[in-house]
């Protein structure tokens, strides 16, 4: 069985400024902690990648990516 | 010049201080070590490197990772590469990179100079914190040497993550001395842009023994896993505190021994510095010091320090205390470091004075916190400091539970034990 590349969120923490964007774009993803930082998931799934994609086009501070680890 | 014999015995790095109680002079250094071998085209540079990873020699300013692979990882770069050693040694309790510099700054420069040598490179930064005792030693022993004009020495500021090795890559790329984003790494963008090897100043010494007698002289001591010989800085409750040098593998009973013994009786040793971790006395007791057992213990060997708790202090205090003070020295870059850290010292402030006894939410929302804060930093400051968190929940238990329960421990009151500089104090009062 094949499988394509798999893809995840990560988020430069100096960049990062907690105006909370990925989480309102994709709250099934990414939470908040307490301070407003987010928090990414190891994976991001199949069916939300373009959500995701538009959550790291979205970050205000650019400080969002999404990466494929295959 | 005939070439000395091969030294024995386990003072290696401080075969200077043990022999006549005084520093090396260069002449002095020359005639016990004789000149390091010299520079010979890419073969002597591959072999030099391979020697080092055969070695098994890990860096010593607190990671461990192993030397052979990083000059590897450097050396493989494009363009010229950049040689910095990281004589900054910011941590409070440590000070076996200042007793090096003291003792045998001449081992550190003949290091930093054959690292250069591996990398075919003549650009070596000497870095140290402004008008500290290690930037004076390292300045003093330059005046001897008819080779001083290779070498730049650099005062860095004296914060803890000044030393972060992106923090004094970008500092000599004429930034603020703080940590970057990874990627990328310095070994392969560091200093202005260049391939950069940036190593502790005890790892550059052993380098310079390395390139000098040998991989298999330097495995003749300490273990498998573990070879060579450490400095290890042991202070607390101990009768006189001081920086050894043992062979790794050595009982950390003895180590206590060297320094007098203890001062009165202990309840925990912290290990590995304010990033280490506390380990209860009676487990202390059985272990050895060397990486494979402390990491199996849950603690690292870290910056090389072991510092004695006594009974009557409170482990609790004395963690809220240290957590204070590498929460006031976060660069304030991310998010969960500048507010996470701040965020359980008050935790640990509020459990060590007996203020949290009624906050029945306090052991759950600090728990929470530590879960979430570390790997989320630029650098690993957090990370350690979640580390030595989570180890006083372990190793303090008891005393955890009777503090949240109303029943502070009589030490939780008194003046603080470990050392902690001064502006540190105002998060916990």
């Amino acid at each position: 069985m094949t499988r394509g590349p798999r893809w995840t969120l990560k988020v430069d923490p100096i960049r990062c400024q907690a105006h909370g964007l990925c989480a309102e774009l994709l709250p099934e993803v990414v939470d908040l902690d307490e301070w407003g930082y987010p928090l990414l998931p190891g994976e991001v799934p199949p069916l939300l990648l373009s959500e995701a994609r538009a959550a790291a086009a979205g970050c205000p501070t650019l400080a969002l990516r999404l990466v494929h680890t295959d | 010049m005939n070439r000395p014999a091969t030294p024995t015995g386990d003072h290696r790095l401080l075969a200077a201080w043990s022999d006549t109680g005084r520093p090396d002079s260069y002449d002095a250094h020359l005639a016990r070590h004789g000149n390091p071998p010299n520079a010979d085209g890419r073969a002597w540079r591959e072999r030099l490197i391979a020697e080092v990873t055969h070695s098994g020699l890990g860096g010593r300013g607190g990671a461990g990772f192993p030397t052979g692979r990083k000059l590897a990882a450097v050396a493989a770069g494009r363009g010229r590469k950049v040689v910095v050693a990281n004589g900054c040694e910011s941590d409070p309790g440590t000070h076996k990179d200042r007793v090096l510099a003291q003792y045998s700054p001449h081992l550190i420069l003949d290091g930093a100079l054959m690292a250069a040598a591996a990398l075919h490179t003549n650009d070596i930064f000497l870095c140290a914190h402004r008008d500290g005792p290690t930037y004076q030693a390292l300045g003093q022993a330059l005046t001897q040497r008819p080779d001083a004009d290779r070498f730049s020495l650099v005062d860095i500021p004296a914060r803890f993550v000044a030393s972060e090795e992106s923090s004094l890559a970008n500092f000599l790329s004429g930034g603020d001395a703080r940590p970057t984003s990874k990627p990328p790494r310095v070994f392969e963008s560091g200093v202005a842009g260049r391939p950069t090897l940036v190593s502790n100043i005890e790892t550059l010494a052993h380098i310079s023994l390395i390139a000098r007698y040998g991989a298999e002289w330097f495995r003749s001591l300490g273990t498998g896993p573990s070879p060579g010989t450490a400095l290890v800085t042991v202070g607390g409750a101990v009768r006189t505190p001081g920086v050894l040098e043992v062979a790794y593998g050595a009982a950390l009973p003895d180590l206590v021994a060297s320094v007098g013994g203890a001062s009165e009786p202990l309840q925990a040793l912290l290990i590995g510095g304010y990033s280490g971790c506390w380990v209860p006395d009676s487990v202390a007791r059985t272990l050895h010091f060397s990486h494979e057992e402390l990491r199996a213990a849950g603690t690292t060997v870290g910056v090389g320090s072991v510092l004695a708790l006594p009974a009557g202090a409170c482990g609790i205090a004395e963690t809220a205390r240290i957590l204070s003070y590498l929460a006031g020295e976060s660069a304030s870059q991310c998010g969960p470091c500048m507010f996470g850290l701040p965020a359980i010292t008050a935790d640990f402030a509020a459990m060590a004075s007996g203020a949290g006894a009624n906050d029945r939410a306090l052991a759950a929302r600090l728990q929470g916190r530590l879960s979430v804060i570390a790997g989320r930093g630029a650098c690993g400051h957090p990370d350690g400091a979640v580390r030595l968190a989570e180890s006083a929940l372990r190793t303090f238990a008891v005393d955890v539970d009777a503090h949240l329960h109303g029943r502070p421990c009589r030490g939780a009151g008194a003046l603080p034990f470990l050392p902690i500089p001064r502006r540190a104090l105002s998060l916990v009062g």
